[in-house]
């Protein structure tokens, strides 16, 4: 143990290793919107997803003892729910935007119901990439600690990537988004497609939430997720529905988020409240200067209808 | 002509758009006429129906026989007299939050800000009250009730001002203005609102017992119910019997014909945005005003959530949210008993109201589906 602190330095410290852990969730959560959005589908139910995977992960870790099958049920829970929201948006006259929101709610309201009993017990949960081993300094040391989840989906947005605009299963999934009609003529099943699609989004944003329950903050509680699932949703917007981009838009979300808590670990606690506050705040600003009352941007997969 | 009647009437008495029903003639039963209106108090009440056996196999799943907790929620909502006044007490605030989304929703707009314009319009009424303390308790009252709706108002307003200038997706930014409005709220009332006596629970100022709105004579129910009930008569009038309400429906139909027949799209989906803000403004005032004397977290509560579920519910029409409020009120008022008595987490009640909202939206589906004049479903 070193006895130095990093006085100032330890602001910018602690909001990178602060972005690296808030943007986690984020991160995993606007992979699966983008890749479901890529088909044409606004899942606004991801928030409800999140929570639901936090509490699955949290519960299974628990029960067997193995955070990462916790991380594994957490995105199959979060399919099975995908699956529900593609299967009924499917049938006609069925708004994806409004049942996203029933999702929401009803996400939300299953996890807190089934996650009663694991307020209380202490559940395994995933360790970190020791990228600090070189230095003494216990601040340094804790702030190079690298999450795993953060690294798999950092490598995983990249993959997407390629995966949406070099194979043959991207190009299906986009030419569902732009024309479905296109899709039906060259004999693609679109309701097939666009229920894959939201299947891996919710694989994926039940990943999300295990990280949330599993490594920061690391418990189960009803006060877990506060918006990120439908945050990551407007992050898609800003990130122009790339995934590489998702990558950059959540690590700056989560600096955002790191804010407060950086400055509140250096002795700074004033307007603590309205720090938390600034990832909202960043958030709306952006979708204002990126949106445009007359034309809809570029990138946008022409069947979707959540920026209009 | 007749043609033309016929199709005005089923719009409004329908409460939501919808498609014309074909003209036939001939039968002696009129199914193109009468058949929408089947459909719509038909179909709500099957996804009800439906809700509820999907909810007794949940409870079953969970370890209780579903008649019991169901003859409990009824007991708990509408059982006794004080049960039946719990169910108005928090079908009061229902009524005005759901006015928040259906409003909007005229327009063809999804907004789901009604927790956040609850929380700001009640924490301007809080500051309006606590600075205008020693006043008398006429000016008290209508200074957090000015206040209350001018914040609430301007939280989802500036949603729809963003919609009209900056295309923002309103569902979206409600949302974000939500927490927003909860961090405020923890500022103001964790710092420069801060009642330093109160220790555990950081509030705001007492407004003072005077300033406080009394309950409806003869009843435990504070007069928010009143304005509750008013609000929606009002939102049913502005909506389908007034030239502002019409060309709302026109915006939300389609925003270039309503240009085109000269109906300033800006200016109503904005105007009607904050309408819908200043009515969960007031239902947040009147939570500080009556209830609370103060504001503090218990704000937060989820009136505004599951006002986005009376509204789509009662399918945006002003008049079906009173009933569906006092539904919901009542199904939130049985909430403590199935805790007492069947062990039950509080979050039962939310899982019910999640399974109603999922399965509601997954029955649109159902409308316009049913051949008429055999009525059978066709799902």
């Amino acid at each position: 143990m070193a006895d130095t602190t990093l006085g100032l330095w330890g602001i910018p410290l602690a909001m990178v290793a602060g972005a690296i852990r808030v943007s986690t969730p984020f991160l995993f959560v606007s992979l699966g919107e983008c890749l479901t959005e890529r088909s044409g589908r606004v899942n606004l139910g991801l928030e409800g997803t999140l929570v639901m995977g936090a509490m699955s992960a949290y519960g299974i870790s628990y029960l067997s003892g193995s955070p990462w099958l916790g991380v594994v049920a957490a995105g199959v829970i979060g399919a099975l729910l995908g699956a529900l929201h593609g299967v009924l948006c499917s049938k006609p006259r069925v708004n994806d935007i409004a049942l996203g929101i029933a999702l929401m709610l009803l996400g939300v309201g299953l996890a807190f119901f089934l996650g009663k009993p694991l307020i209380q017990p202490t559940a395994p949960r995933l360790g970190a990439i020791p990228l600090g081993f070189f230095t003494d300094n216990a601040q340094l040391r804790s702030a190079l600690d690298v999450n795993v989840l953060f690294v798999i989906g950092a490598l995983l947005a990249p993959a997407l990537h390629h995966a949406l605009w070099r194979t043959r299963w991207g190009l299906v999934i986009r030419t569902v988004g732009e024309s479905a009609d296109a899709a039906r003529a060259v004999g693609y099943n679109v309701d097939q497609v666009r229920l894959f699609a939201t299947m891996a989004g919710g694989f994926l944003a039940g990943v999300g939430g295990s990280f949330l329950s599993l490594y920061y903050p690391g418990s189960w509680n009803e006060g877990l997720s506060s918006g990120q699932g439908l945050m990551a949703v407007a992050l898609v917007i800003f990130a122009r529905w790339s995934p590489k981009r998702c990558l950059y838009a959540s690590l700056l979300f989560g600096g955002a988020g790191a804010i407060g808590p950086a400055l509140q670990s250096v002795g700074i606690t004033g307007g603590y409240y309205l720090w938390n506050a600034a990832p909202y705040v960043l958030t709306l600003v952006i979708l204002t200067l990126s949106s445009s009352a007359t034309k809809a941007s570029a990138d946008m997969p022409a069947a979707l209808g959540v920026a209009r | 002509m007749a043609i033309v009647a016929q199709s005005t009437e089923f719009v409004a008495a329908d409460g939501s758009k919808g498609t014309l029903p074909p003209a036939r003639s001939g039968p002696v039963v009129d199914w193109a006429r009468l058949g929408p209106k089947l459909e719509a108090f038909g179909i709500p009440l099957l996804a009800l129906g439906l809700s509820l056996i999907l909810f007794g196999a949940f409870v079953i799943v969970a370890g209780h026989n579903p008649f019991d907790v169901y003859a409990e929620m009824y007991r708990g909502a509408f059982g006794t007299w004080f049960s039946f006044q719990n169910t108005l007490q928090r079908a009061s605030p229902l009524m005005l939050t759901a006015l928040c989304t259906a409003l909007p929703a005229r327009c063809g707009l999804i907004v789901i800000g009604g927790e956040g314009a609850f929380v700001i319009g009640g924490l301007g009424a809080a500051a309006a009250g606590v600075a205008l303390i020693g006043a008398p308790s006429v000016v008290v009252l209508s200074g957090m009730f000015v206040a209350g709706a001018i914040f609430g108002g301007l939280w989802v307003g500036g949603a729809g001002l963003l919609r009209v200038r900056r295309g923002v997706n309103e569902t979206i930014s409600s949302l974000l203005l939500t927490y927003i409005g909860i961090a405020l709220l923890n500022h103001f009332v964790e710092g420069p609102l801060r009642d330093p006596e109160s220790l555990n629970k950081p509030s705001t100022l007492h407004i003072g017992e005077a300033n406080m709105v009394g309950p409806i004579p003869g009843l435990d129910v504070h007069f928010g119910l009143v304005v509750g009930v008013l609000a929606c008569i009002a939102a049913f009038v502005l909506m389908k019997r007034t030239v502002f309400g019409f060309g709302a429906a026109i915006v939300g139909g389609n925003p270039r014909a309503a240009r085109l027949s000269g109906v300033r799209v800006g200016r109503t989906v904005v105007l009607t945005c904050a309408l819908a803000g200043a009515a969960a403004g007031i239902a947040g005032t009147f939570e500080v005003a009556a209830v609370h004397g103060r504001a503090n977290a218990s704000l937060v509560a989820g009136y505004g959530y599951a006002g986005i579920l009376v509204s789509f519910l009662a399918r945006h029409d002003g008049l079906a949210i009173i009933p569906v409020s006092l539904f919901l009120g009542g199904i939130a008022a049985s909430g403590g008993l199935l805790q007492r008595v069947f062990g039950l987490p509080d979050a039962t009640v939310a899982v019910l109201q999640g399974i109603l909202f999922v399965v509601l939206i997954a029955s649109d589906t159902l409308y316009g589906r049913v051949r008429w004049p055999s009525p059978k479903e066709a799902s």
